[in-house]
């Protein structure tokens, strides 16, 4: 009678009495053997050898060129998704907010007591249609654009271009990808990590997407750089400085995600880099129809639908504090007032912390909770567009200076991911507790970076503040 | 010839009937599998004998788990298990080990192994770990138009000989080859094409070892298929494996795989419809 004891046991003998190396040796025979019978059977004619594929491979995979056109494509991405993304925008607020006033006018007609009115059309419809008006257009136009690239082939190239960068960070080549996705949404990032393999790199992926700024967030930043950063320049010059500042903003996000990527691969999710063999397959041409369903379906209306299921009651409490009362203001306006003194500390202000609470739903949101507060408005509102109208109800109505611009573009690149994200987290890793992590390492991180910027800024007396 | 026998034509590519049969494969005759590189056009060829849309891409890892699905051809029914994409089978991740664990425990009668004509050598790593742990195995060489366009030529008889199973080139896209494809495995799952996979030997140390190590096997567990590959596995120190020896249940697993098989059939099937 054989047991198992005796297989295992003969086995560890056996192992012990061949030499150590024989594993590798395996794998080297096997490797041999695979180029003999190829190098047989296959007959390359010498003249095409350096065919197309290959000269664009040198091109798109050097250490240099490889980066260059990298940068250069992943910023055509994102500059046609931020401009095109405005037309559509603001045809789709034309066309919602439309309907949303005619339906409010007939309640109104109707005489539907104000406050069923408000709450239906000023909280839950506005915030609805905010949400599928600011985010639809950005996603239509950068997932596509980006399945493109994947469909093309090019991809997996970027992994590997940037593998050494990420194996030093502990985490995975293939986190270059779901971070490129980050920039359209951090949700469909966070989706995006199924192609990491090893559990202990995606999970260092997903929770650190976030520090990649989506383009739920772009708009706040381009604004803030424009209206405050580049303020004291002229023409051209202030252009140049405004999108400075948005790269900057940009390669922090980047430096926190490595030293992130580094700190989690040392400590809760210890482990080296694995190593993968990574395929660079061959150019083909891409698919139309193809690449239309599977960003259309599959990414953008997955994704729209998510975030709507949550802007929905987040409008309904928006609505509800802007019109509670509460003293001779709003509630909302009180708990601005409560929430302050922190805030100061962080070199923002209350209304700027209740924002990012309220509007969590999605990042497109924030400004408009935060011009709600401000003016004390009933329901959310569209920044001025006028840059001296900005700076007229900031600077001199809210005392904000050049620290709460830059705080503040910190604060958005560093802070929690919206609800849609962490929904979208914890249907990924299927844990509360992952989920909840992701929440406190980015608001850990965004609380103590504005912290050290404004302690900073106001011991050095740079800023009066 | 005479006239008892069958007809020779219903067998030939002319006469051949090709039947999708999507995800209708309740009373299959045969199980084949599905292996491959990934980003070989292994689902494009699933697709194009299921007749269903199996999420295909350019990018590696697009199978997350087998898919499967049916088709008839000449009267037989067959099972297409489509396994994920793998370089190889011989590291731990999920896509291997499901790899891996349907063809060591689910005994396809056949395994159509997919390769890349522009990257045979790469692919054929693949190939050569696919014939240690089973004998019916059909290489389709696919992608052989792209390959004629950069100037290689693949001679799938050398390659047949030199593999000891068929080497059939086909092109997934437009069913180029196919029908030879599917009558090639007809024949190896009918014995009328004898195989004779070859098997990368290793040191003789190493040989003598794999041949003390695989009848123990055989005496713990008598029917267990592949004997031999899980000798080398547990030469090599392998957890998993050795996890099914302790355990005493490598028969159980040979009858887990079977209703993990046909649960994931169903889901399939859901997903499939949509």
């Amino acid at each position: 009678m054989t047991t198992a004891d005796d297989v295992l046991t003969k086995a560890e003998a056996l192992r012990n009495s061949l030499p150590s190396s024989f594993r590798d040796e395996m794998v080297q025979s096997l490797y041999t053997e695979a180029e003999r019978i190829a190098h047989r059977a296959v007959k390359t004619s010498s003249n095409r050898t350096y065919d197309l594929d290959q000269r664009i491979d040198r091109l798109v995979t050097a250490p240099v060129t490889g980066l260059l056109v990298m940068l250069l494509l992943l910023t055509v991405v994102i500059w046609m998704t931020v401009s095109g993304a405005n037309v559509f925008s603001d045809m789709l607020f034309t066309v919602l907010f439309g309907f949303g006033d005619w339906a409010r006018a007939r309640f109104v007609e109707w005489g539907v007591p104000w406050w069923i009115t408000g709450f239906i059309w000023d909280g839950v419809y506005r915030s609805l249609a905010w949400v599928v008006a600011v985010m639809f257009p950005p996603m239509a136009i950068f997932f596509p654009a980006f399945t493109l690239l994947e469909d093309l082939g090019y991809l997996p190239r970027v992994a590997f271009n940037l593998d050494w960068l990420f194996k030093k960070a502990g985490a995975h080549g293939k986190q270059s990808l779901t971070m490129m996705m980050g920039f359209g949404c951090n949700a469909a990032g966070v989706i995006a990590t199924r192609v990491i393999d090893s559990p202990r790199e995606r999970l260092i992926a997903i929770l650190t997407n976030n520090f990649v700024p989506c383009n739920g967030r772009f708009p706040t930043l381009i604004m803030l750089a424009t209206v405050f950063v580049a303020a004291g320049f002229g023409g051209v010059m202030a252009s140049f400085i405004a999108a400075g500042a948005v790269v900057t903003v940009v390669l922090i996000g980047v430096a926190f995600t490595f030293a992130m990527s580094w700190i989690l691969s040392k400590t809760v999710l210890k482990g080296e880099a694995s190593a993968f063999t990574l395929e660079l397959p061959p150019y083909r041409r891409p698919n139309v129809l193809r690449i239309l369903y599977t960003s259309l379906i599959d990414r953008t209306i997955f994704v729209l639908w998510r975030a709507m299921l949550t802007a929905a009651p987040a409008g309904a409490v928006i609505w509800l504090l802007a019109n509670i009362p509460f003293g001779n203001a709003s509630l909302a306006i009180a708990i601005a007032q409560w929430l302050d003194g922190f805030g100061r500390l962080l070199g923002l202000d209350g209304a700027i912390l209740l924002a990012y609470i309220i509007a969590i739903p999605a990042n497109e949101i924030v400004v408009p909770t935060m011009m709600m507060i401000y003016t004390n408005a009933g329901m959310m509102v569209e920044a001025p567009a006028d840059e001296s109208a900005i700076r007229a109800l900031l600077v001199d109505q809210q005392g904000w200076t050049l620290l709460t611009a830059i705080n503040l573009m910190l604060f958005s690149l560093l802070h929690n991911p919206c609800a849609t994200t962490i929904i979208t987290i914890f249907k990924e890793t299927g844990s509360y507790k992952w989920a909840a992590m992701s929440v406190i390492i980015t608001l850990g991180t965004a609380f103590l970076v504005t912290f050290l910027t404004a302690s900073v800024v106001r011991l050095a007396g740079l800023i009066p503040a | 010839m005479t006239s008892g026998t069958t007809d020779p034509c219903a067998t030939c590519p002319m006469h051949a009937r090709l039947e999708q049969m999507g995800i209708r494969m309740n009373d299959y005759d045969r199980v084949v599998a599905l292996a491959g590189n990934p980003n070989t056009g292994k689902s494009t060829l699933f697709n194009a004998l299921t007749g269903l849309k199996q999420h295909t891409g350019n990018w590696p890892g697009k199978t997350v788990t087998r898919a499967e699905g049916g088709y008839q051809f000449n009267g037989v029914k067959y099972k297409l298990v489509d396994l994920p994409g793998t370089y190889s089978l011989l590291s731990t991740s999920q896509d291997e080990e499901v790899a891996r664990d349907f063809l060591l425990f689910g005994q396809p009668d056949c395994t159509i192994v997919v390769t890349d004509a522009t990257a045979l050598e790469r692919n054929l790593n693949l190939v050569l770990q696919v014939l240690e742990i089973t004998d019916k195995v059909v290489v389709a060489v696919n992608l052989i138009d792209e390959a004629r366009r950069k100037g290689i030529e693949v001679d799938t008889r050398t390659l047949s000989r030199d593999l000891g199973v068929p080497a059939v080139p086909i092109v997934a896209r437009s069913g180029e080859g196919i029908i030879t494809l599917l009558s090639t495995v007809a024949d190896v799952i009918e014995g009328r094409i004898a195989t004779h996979p070859l098997r990368v030997k290793g040191t003789p140390a190493f040989q003598k070892a794999v041949q003390e190590l695989a009848p123990l096997i055989e005496r713990l567990a008598p029917g267990i298929p592949n004997a031999r590959w899980l000798a080398i596995r547990l030469l090599e120190g392998d957890a998993r494996v050795q996890r099914a020896i302790r355990s005493g249940e490598l028969a159980d697993i040979v009858a887990q795989q079977r209703t993990v098989e046909d649960r994931q059939s169903s889901t399939i099937a859901v997903m499939g419809r949509q």
